[in-house]
């Protein structure tokens, strides 16, 4: 019961400090719970964030599912997911609020035409560095330009798009992976 | 169909099909919440992203509690989390037993290879749709620069959100 507690408190002290995107809990989540408890092997840990990032949805909801089924069976991942979400869901329905006040504030909106201009950088500086990461071989282009152009041209449901995505990779990249 | 449910279906579909991060979920969110919903204007969804980088949480949580929230209320914000993140809970709970398994998966590693150029695709087209709106003055191409700039020297982005947002006000945007 204790150590159920513990893990759950643990949770939301890593949800209320992940800022940035799932990949930053990675290092929190080891230091916590392979480091000083050990409750999860490494080897264990290592497994689990790869297959969260191969599966669809958050990194972060992923992996604290897996941890918490890890140590604690389903009552472990439902509260292992609550004390990640809790922090988040809270916070962003404060800002929500003051943001429906706040937002034609002139101040407020200089503020954001700031940001504004900023995001799609953000977006883009996300690109180039998967760029790097990408192999670089005919299949895996091809499939990248004709992607780039059903989504620009035909605009093409990103939805669509992933499955045709998928269905490439299994027929065409068995000799590039 | 009513918005409470609505709202979990959509960001359901969205939680099911997000593969490749945050980013790439951006693509699919701007396509059912913006284009077909309307439940957000592209300008807001903007702001959500700008404000995602500087709270605790995933986009995808942050993104889903938000629409969720002033589409509906805390009933709103409940209903499109649980969507966001059903899949998961779903795949997750049949594949915990299996994890080493799954992830040595040849169908698995084959269907990412494919996935892995899309998802830039995805991604360079949320770039252009947003760029689009956004630069559309010479203020707004200065403080892209310099945010440019520091996301180049490996500036944390949070910092370039508040820095952004600071210098926003003071060029008087």
């Amino acid at each position: 019961m204790k150590k159920i507690i513990e893990m759950f408190l643990c949770f939301l002290r890593i949800g209320a400090f992940t800022f940035g995107g799932g990949y930053a809990m990675i290092p929190l989540i080891e230091k916590e719970f392979v480091d000083n408890k050990n409750w999860i092997s490494k080897e264990d840990f290592v497994d689990i964030i790869v297959l969260s990032q191969s599966l669809p949805g958050a990194l972060a909801v992923n992996s604290s599912l897996f941890v918490g089924y890890k140590i604690f069976g389903v009552v472990g991942a439902v509260l292992a997911l609550l004390g990640v979400v809790i922090p988040s869901f809270t916070i962003i329905i404060v800002i929500s609020l003051l943001f429906v006040k706040f937002r034609q504030n002139p101040i407020v909106n200089s503020a954001f035409n700031g940001i504004k201009s900023a995001v799609p950088m953000l977006i883009l500086f996300a690109i180039i560095s998967l760029g790097k990461s990408l192999k670089k071989n005919v299949p895996t282009i091809t499939i990248l330009l004709i992607s780039v152009f059903l989504l620009l041209y035909f605009n093409l449901h990103p939805i669509l798009l992933i499955i045709f995505s998928i269905i490439c990779g299994i027929i065409f990249l068995e000799r590039n992976v | 169909m009513d918005i409470l449910t609505k709202l979990f279906m959509v960001f359901w579909k969205i939680g099911t099909f997000a593969f490749g991060g945050g980013m790439a979920m951006l693509s699919l969110i701007e396509r059912e919440v913006v284009a077909n919903y309307h439940w957000i204007s592209k300008d807001t969804f903007i702001d959500i992203i700008g404000i995602s980088q500087m709270t605790p949480g995933p986009i995808a949580i942050n993104s889903a509690t938000f629409v969720g929230f002033t589409s509906a209320g805390v009933a709103g914000a409940l209903s499109a989390t649980s969507g966001v993140i059903l899949t998961s809970f779903i795949l997750v709970s049949l594949l915990h037993h299996f994890v080493s398994k799954f992830k040595d998966s040849k169908y698995l590693k084959l269907a990412l290879a494919g996935m892995r150029p899309a998802i830039i695709a995805l991604i360079f087209s949320v770039f252009i749709k947003l760029a689009w709106t956004s630069y559309s003055s010479i203020k707004g191409g200065i403080i892209a620069l310099i945010a440019a700039g520091m996301l180049h020297y490996k500036i944390h982005p949070i910092l370039v959100i508040v820095a952004s947002a600071f210098l926003g006000i003071i060029i008087g945007m």
